[in-house]
């Protein structure tokens, strides 16, 4: 690890206006940012640590929905009575997600914040763009496995590794944050994060300093929640294929349906024409091929992940399947 | 200190903090680390206090410290073991006001005033704890370096179950988690990986001690 110097905020204001200066990063669980400061992939020269921000709670919003606030750690929001109840996807999501001694650590923003598990992003003498930007892409035409086949592009591959902001992303939530200047915003989070294009290095719509204070969720939606995760191991291992639905369905037809996928792109990825393929529908085969036809337009292997493709195809079938004949 | 800022801290954590942490305060970081030069930046040892097993220590740590070097290089608590230091395998579970976590993925300077238990501070006197009293009565190892952090986080587990927290093959998450079947105690222990392989004796240790303990 670089030398670096350590602060810890005495408040949200002391932290946004810390965490603007150049090389100064700000410091959650630490799960993510630790290990990659131990392969000198990040190399913060001073580490603002929010540990100790009232940052700490999830409360219930006047919508009806719930406001988790950016340092509640992945166990405690997996094992919130509310969140069980009502969005039991994020709670499945959470619990799929690496082990219980990293959940007890682990952040809501750290987890949205986390960075991308490519196996080269992580060795630094490989070219990387979204590490070193403009020095190339190593998986391209190396071991590419575990990456993207949707919304990649010449510069990256990489996939984002979250499984809870895949749950949030079906569940329409937003970021809010707060700046040095005390400005707040909430950004939806299908903005939040962000496709690689020509700047792979820029992976969400977060300004220089801006830091996460909460995730808001609307009401719970209606409909039956699942999180399907697919991976080498059965446990603490990353997802090569995920899904989140949300269905409602009747007597054999979909009223509506929310669907996201993990591990197949550079963020959750979330297509409309897919759900409207399956809303008003009768369940069955045609109408979740006719889903998955929309959601994987466009997808494209790069050799070793070609798999990834028709492994969505099946996950999504035995999703539908498994909400629709409850 | 700003009281307002940490509600809910005890008298005593509170008194370590405002002893043993100011020179770390943002507000109180040297001149040359809010000019953001990185060369400039103060690189002084921090003054820390650790609660490890019941005694406190101060310490001053390079900030990269890990709390898992803090407890083997400084403290010389070398049960919790390295493993990967990269939270991969467990090997250095330890737990934090009570909670398990990876040892390698954490600055010590992170838990000033906190209370740390390590596989050292777990018998009481001479009898051991009911866990590392099962996992001997079930070889619950081979090489015995996963051990330790087994042991810390099967201990840390039981307390997560007790409150009813559940897992990824919960079967249903709003009943309240009345037994741990093998299954449960797998997934739960899925973050302590064994390289030997004693998966079977470990499971068996855990439900003879959950026994013992409920
Ligand atoms: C072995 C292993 C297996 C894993 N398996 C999985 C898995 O299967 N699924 C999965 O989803 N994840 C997995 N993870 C990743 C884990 O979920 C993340 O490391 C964790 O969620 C990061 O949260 P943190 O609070 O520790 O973040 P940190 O490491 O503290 O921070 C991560 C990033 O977020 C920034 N940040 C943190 N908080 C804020 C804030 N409030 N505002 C602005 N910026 C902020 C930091 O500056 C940093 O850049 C695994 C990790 C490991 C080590
Ligand atoms: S896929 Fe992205 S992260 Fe991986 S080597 Fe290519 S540019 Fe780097
Ligand atoms: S040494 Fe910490 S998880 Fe392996
Ligand atoms: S006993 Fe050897 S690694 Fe577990």
């Amino acid at each position: 690890m670089k030398a670096f110097s350590y602060g810890r905020a005495r408040s949200l204001a002391d932290a946004a206006a810390t965490a603007n200066k150049p090389g100064f990063k700000i410091i959650a669980g630490g799960t993510n940012l630790l290990d990659l400061m131990k392969l000198q992939v990040e190399t913060p020269s001073a580490l603002v640590d929010i540990n100790r921000l009232p940052l700490d709670k999830i409360e219930e919003t006047s919508e009806g929905g719930l406001r988790i606030g950016a340092l509640v750690r992945n166990s405690d929001l997996a094992a919130d009575p509310r969140v069980r109840q009502h969005y039991g996807v994020l709670s499945r999501a959470l619990l799929a997600g690496a082990s219980a001694q990293l959940r007890n650590k682990a952040t809501t923003a750290g987890n949205l914040l986390q960075r991308t598990r490519c196996y080269y992003f992580y060795d630094i003498t490989k070219p990387c763009n979204k590490r070193v930007p403009g020095s190339g892409c190593s998986a391209l035409a190396g071991f590419n496995r575990i990456h993207a086949i949707l919304g990649g592009s010449e510069a990256c591959i990489a996939t984002h590794p979250s499984d809870m902001a895949v749950a949030m992303r079906a569940l329409d939530a937003k970021v809010e944050t707060t700046d040095h200047e005390g400005r707040t915003r909430a950004i939806p989070i299908a903005d939040f994060q962000r496709l690689p294009g020509r700047t792979p290095e820029v992976e969400s719509a977060l300004a220089s300093g801006e830091i996460v204070t909460a995730v808001t969720l609307p009401p719970p939606p209606p409909g039956v929640q699942v999180y399907r995760k697919v991976r080498d191991r059965a446990s603490y291992a990353f997802a090569l294929v995920s899904v989140a639905a949300i269905v409602d369905s009747v007597r054999g037809r979909i009223r509506s349906a929310r669907l996201a996928f993990g591990g197949v792109a550079p963020k959750p990825w979330r297509i409309a024409a897919a759900e409207q393929r399956l809303t008003n529908e009768a369940v069955g085969a045609r109408s979740f091929d006719a889903a998955a036809d929309a959601a994987l337009e466009g997808a494209r292997g790069a050799g070793a992940n070609d798999f990834k493709i028709p492994l969505t195809r099946r996950t999504l079938h035995a999703v539908l399947g498994e909400i629709t004949r409850i | 200190m700003d009281e307002s800022i940490f509600p809910n801290v005890e008298v005593t954590r509170r008194t370590v903090i405002e002893t043993g942490t100011t020179a770390l305060l943002l507000s109180s970081l040297p001149h040359g680390v809010l000019a953001s030069e990185p060369d400039q930046a103060d690189r002084t040892p921090a003054s820390i206090e650790l609660l490890v097993n019941g005694h406190a220590h101060t310490l001053a740590l390079d900030p990269r410290t890990t709390l898992l070097d803090a407890l083997r290089e400084h403290l010389t608590l070398t049960g919790t073991k390295k493993g990967c230091d990269h939270g991969q395998c467990g090997a250095c579970t330890v737990l934090v006001d009570g909670r398990r976590v990876n040892s390698c993925l954490t600055l010590a300077v992170m838990h000033d005033g906190q209370s740390i238990t390590t596989v050292e501070g777990l018998a009481f006197d001479q009898d051991l704890h009911p866990m590392q009293a099962a996992f001997v009565e079930h070889d619950g190892y081979q090489c015995g370096y996963c051990t330790s952090g087994q042991i810390c986080s099967a201990v840390g587990m039981l307390a997560e179950s007790r409150e009813g927290m559940p897992s990824y093959v919960t079967a249903d998450l709003i009943q309240p988690l009345t037994e741990l079947s093998d299954n449960e105690i797998r997934e739960r222990m899925s973050g302590n990986i064994c390289r030997c392989a004693a998966y079977p004796n470990i499971v068996a240790a855990i439900k003879q001690a959950m026994g013992e303990q409920t």
